[in-house]
Order: C-alpha cells, then structure tokens, then sequence
C-alpha cells in the first residue's frame, strides 16, 4: 500500500519542526529518510505513525484518509533507535504481544511467535528478559515484534544506529530480506549517507524540517537538486567553494580555472557554487580531466585501506578522499586533482544547474 | 594496620545497636529491675510485658489503629500519585513546574501548622477519631513526595515504550497497568516505603485527630505514665513491637531503594 503525506506541517508553539513537506512512499522497496539528527527525521515518522497529528495537511494510506485515525486503529508497527522492549516480558511475550491485543488465538500466537523467532534466530533466547539480552538481542526482539504484526505500515527509526559495526552489518544485510515480499510500506531513517546507498529503494533527504528531495537512491545521490541534498547526501561532507563562470571557463581563484563541459557552456556568466565529492579529489594525478590546486594539510586519516586528508586551500577547508594510503605531514603544502567533470554546479539559490 | 581494619565498622555496629538493644533488653525486665538494678540482660526473665500488650484490647487496639491508617494512607498516596507523575514526566502543560516545586513546598511547612485547621475541619465533617482522618491529613504530606519519587522512576523510562505500546495497538488504560506500572514497580515499592514510614512515625497530627476509637500506638504508650508511676517494662516492650512493621518493610523493598538512590530521586 502506499503512503502519501500531502502538504504535511507540524508547528509546536511558535516553532516550525516540519515545514510544508509532500510525499509517496511504495510498497516497493525500502523508503529512506536521509538526515542529520534533528533533521526531523523522527518527527515525520510518528507524524506517518499517527502518534503526533499534523497542524496542516492529510496523510493517506492505502487510498483511505487516515489523518485523524489514533495510532491503534492504522496497523502499523515501529522500531526505536533504542531498544524498546517490555521490561517486564519476557522475549516471547513482547513478541506475542501485538497478536494479544488483537485476540489472537493462543496456539495461532505461539505458532506465528515461533516461526518469526526463528527467523531471527532467537529461538534459544524466547524465555529470557529483555535486560538479559545483547543489544543486537534486544534489536532482534524489537524487529520480530514489528514482523510478528504484518503491519500495513512499518517504521524503522535509525534501527541500527546503537548496535557494534559487525551486528550493523549483519543485520543491514537481513533486513531488505526480511520485508521482502510482504507487500507492506517500510520506512527507514538514518544520518549514514552509505546506509542509504546500501539499502536502495528510495529517498527523502531531509534538512531542518524540510524535505530537500525524494526520488531514487541512486539518482538523488549522482544528481542532487540542491546544494542542501549534496551535503546531506555526502559523507565525508561535500566540499564547496564560491567559483566564476567566465565565457567556457571556470574560475575558482586567481592560480586555478578549468575548461566546462560541453553540457554546460549554455550556462550564463556568473557566480556559481561548486560542489565536489571528496572522492573526487584526489592527491595524486589520475587520467582523465583535472585541475591541480595546491592545499596546506590539516590532517591525514587512515582508516585500513582508504585516506581521508583534510586540507585547507585559500581560507577553505576542504576534504579528499583516496583509496590507498596516503600520509602527508601536517603543514606541508601538497598538491591535489580536482576531476573536473564530476564538478557540480549550484546557482545563487542552490539550485543544480543542468545541462 | 592491616590487623585492626575490623575495628572501626565493629565500634559503629555497636553505636548503632546499642540504643535497641537496650529497649530489647528492658522489654525482657521487670520495671522493679530497670529501676533497680544496672544490669547488661534481663536477671529475672519475663514475658508479662509482651503478653499484657497482646491481650489488652487498648494496647493491641493502638497497633491495628496505626496500621490501617498507615496502608490506607499509603494507598492513597500512591494511587494519586501515579496519574499526577504520569503527567509531570510525559506532558508540559502551563505552568507544570510550577506546579511541580509547589507541591514539594508542602512538604517544607511542619505538620504542626495543619494540626489546628484539620481538627476544626475534621470535627465539622464528623471525620475526627477514625482512621481516615489521619490517613488523609497524611496525605497532604506524602502525596507531593509519591508524586516526586515516582516522577523520577517515570522520566527515567524511555517515552518511546509508550509509543511502541500505542503502535502495537495498546489503549491508554491497558498500556499503563500491563505495561508501565510494571516497569516502574521498583518505583511504585520505594514510593510506598516512604509514604508508609511517614505515616507510621508521625506523631502530632496522629494524636491530635483521634481520641479514643482510633487512637494510634504511639498515643496508647502514653497512658503507661499513669498515677501508678512509670511501667517502662511495658512500654520498653511496645516500643520493640513499635520498630517491627518498619523492619519487615524495610526487608522487603531493600534491593529497590538501591535503585531508587541509582536513578537520583530517593
């Protein structure tokens, strides 16, 4: 079923937390809300819950309006970034426990709870407490309470934010698996960039209450249509500077300009943004087209198999990004490769500027 | 050093103990004997105190007076207070903290002040000399602090539980007995250890709400100063009965009130 936010505004006193948003998200797939903390990412997510009414606007669901309907009557389910479980169950009895409220016969709620269980290979843990539990146990419990319902609507909030790097992993990797196929709506929300390009499906990036754009994954994190959407989709962030456009050129300082693409030399003369990725400058000369700029290293990153150099050029402080390692000594002067056709280009009102 | 590290906490458990252990002592003597003699225990060992407390009706009646005003108190206060924190910690409302500081501020005033305008009130009502009474003069005094106790179990419950609770299609009523009272049982235990060693230990507006049909305890071993002179066996052997019911609730809420000093608010 699909969900649908029409014009959706959530104002709490005189502060504005969700400013005018629209939406439709498929049953198709993951739907992600893409955004730093306090992005309102969670916001939006008891908005669709029905936990909080909208101020303006209508949510519907399945072709039904479900604006005023209470959270109990919409079938919906709900994983925590903490891990939310009934203390005073047991793991079996906070998995059964949406099948108790619904009436559910006592054999049809030991066999469903059984069978999800095992899904999640927590068979061996049903008669423990949740405090007894491993966070990616109790993570486990979470998700098998939000399966067990075969709710129309299912909600992660930042599901694996608390869990070690190996359980994230493990259960990112699960977790498209076990929706497959189920025909309900799900929606995850999460601040990693890489989460998002890892799960596909769709996106929402979101920032300071507005959505700066939705589409797919792929496609909004290549072609972002606003400056905003390239920072919050860029991790580390995407590194921008004010730069000229002067008849085929651009200029980014006195030293440095490079010729446009062709694509592009319909764009007016002008002040320009730019943006560029951090894994698209890179300290070493490569084929294709580039711009040398010169840069003072801050700092030098070397996380295994990649580097990461901070480095500051005219008063910018920017980033790049190369596989390998590469370990510059600070406050030497290091030259760097700009790869000039994957600039991105955003005018005065960080807008894209397309071919 | 090393040696002698078992000297200091044994002088203390002595310091401590010694006051009850006198009382134990006394309750175990003659008044002939307290009065006559110095002596560590009991030369002429007897029972005649406890027995004389266990079948006078005026000494056995003292206890169960106390005792059901106490529990009634303590359900009182904690039933009431259970809402009220539930508000204080979930919702903001125009002034709630406020409200929250005022309702602490009770507790600052001495009981003494309410003596006077809860007799007048309580006679005017026909309240005056039964269990109620205290219960609910009490009242004005444990339910700010349940309510401040409890609200601190509460915040420190994660709200999203209440969502995931309304998600799983819970109704308010059903999520709140099922799911929070239980979570916040320690809590609610803490809460009613205190509320219950208030009542039990307060004196003034006990003695001056009730005169004979309600009389509590610590007013009936008032009445072992007779014309007769001192009976201090008696008296000694009532006040041992006296620490028992805060004893056995002491035992049973131990392991909570650890938690209850953990979470900040005991």
């Amino acid at each position: 079923m699909t969900l649908i936010l029409k014009n959706v505004t959530l104002n709490v006193g005189v502060n504005t937390h969700i400013y005018p948003s629209d939406l439709e998200l498929r049953d198709t797939g993951f739907n992600i809300l893409l955004g730093t903390t306090l992005a309102g990412k969670t916001t939006l997510m008891q908005i669709m819950a029905g936990l909080i009414k909208p101020t303006t606007g209508e949510i519907w669901f399945g072709g039904r309006n479900v604006t005023g309907t209470s959270v109990q009557k919409r079938n919906v389910s709900m994983v925590h970034q903490q891990f939310i479980n009934y203390p005073n169950m047991n793991v079996f009895e906070n998995i059964a426990s949406p099948l108790r409220v619904i009436g559910m016969s006592k054999a049809e709620v030991t066999r469903q709870v059984e069978s999800i269980a095992e899904i999640l290979k927590m068979t061996p843990m049903l008669g423990r407490k949740p405090a007894e539990l491993s966070g990616g146990q109790q993570q486990r419990t979470a998700l098998a309470r939000a399966l067990v319902k075969r709710a129309d609507l299912v909600l992660l909030d930042e599901p694996l934010a608390n869990l070690d790097f190996k359980l994230r992993e493990e259960l990112r990797e699960e977790l498209p698996k076990m929706f497959e196929n189920r025909g309900c709506c799900v929606v995850y929300a999460t601040t990693e960039p890489m989460e998002a390009l890892l799960l596909g499906g769709h996106t929402a990036c979101l920032n300071e209450g507005r959505i700066t754009q939705f589409g797919r994954t792929g496609k909004i994190y290549r072609e972002p249509e606003n400056l905003k959407t390239a920072q919050v989709f860029s991790d580390p962030p995407i590194n921008t500077a004010p730069v000229t456009k002067q008849d085929n050129r651009i200029i980014l300082n006195d030293k440095v300009n490079w010729i446009l693409d062709k694509d592009l030399h319909k764009m007016a003369d002008g002040p320009y943004i730019l943006g560029i990725r951090p894994h698209h400058i890179l300290p070493f000369e490569t084929d294709g087209k580039s711009a040398q700029i010169d840069g003072k290293i801050l700092v030098t990153e070397l996380s295994g198999s990649e580097s990461t150099i901070h480095f500051n050029m005219d008063g910018l402080s920017w980033v790049s990004q190369a596989s390998g390692i590469h370990a510059f000594d600070r406050e030497t002067i290091n030259s760097f490769y700009i790869q000039t056709d994957k600039c991105l280009y955003f005018d005065n009102n960080e807008q894209l500027v397309r071919a | 050093m090393q040696r002698f590290k078992w000297l200091v906490p044994t002088l203390y458990i002595i310091f401590l103990m010694l006051p009850i252990y006198w009382l134990l002592n006394m309750s175990f003597k003659t008044t002939n004997e307290i009065l006559g003699t110095f002596s560590l225990w009991p030369r002429e060992f007897t029972l005649e105190n406890y027995r004389t407390i266990f079948t006078d009706s005026t000494w056995y009646n003292g206890y169960f007076n106390s005792i059901t005003y106490v529990v009634l108190n303590t359900v009182i206060s904690v039933t009431v207070a259970l809402p009220a924190a539930y508000a204080f910690s979930r919702y903001r409302f125009l002034g709630d903290k406020h409200l929250f500081f005022w309702l602490l501020t009770n507790r600052m005033a001495p009981p003494a002040v309410f003596a006077l305008p809860f007799f007048q009130l309580y006679s005017a009502v026909g309240l005056f000399d039964t269990p109620l009474a205290v219960a609910l003069a009490h009242a004005l005094f444990n339910i700010p602090l349940a309510v401040w106790i409890l609200e601190g179990f509460m915040s420190g419950i994660p709200r999203e539980l209440d969502d995931t609770a309304y998600v799983d299609g819970y109704s308010f009523p059903r999520f709140f007995f099922k799911i929070f009272i239980p979570t916040i049982a320690s809590g609610i235990g803490v809460t009613a250890f205190f509320t219950f060693m208030f009542s039990w230990v307060e004196l003034l507006l006990a003695k001056t709400l009730t005169s004979v049909a309600a009389k509590p305890i610590a007013a009936t071993m008032t009445k072992t100063a007779s014309t007769s002179g001192y009976e201090l066996g008696l008296l000694a052997a009532a006040g041992v009965l006296t620490i028992i019911p805060g004893a056995i609730v002491i035992y049973f809420v131990r392991n909570y009130i650890a938690k209850g000093f953990a979470m900040g608010r005991v």
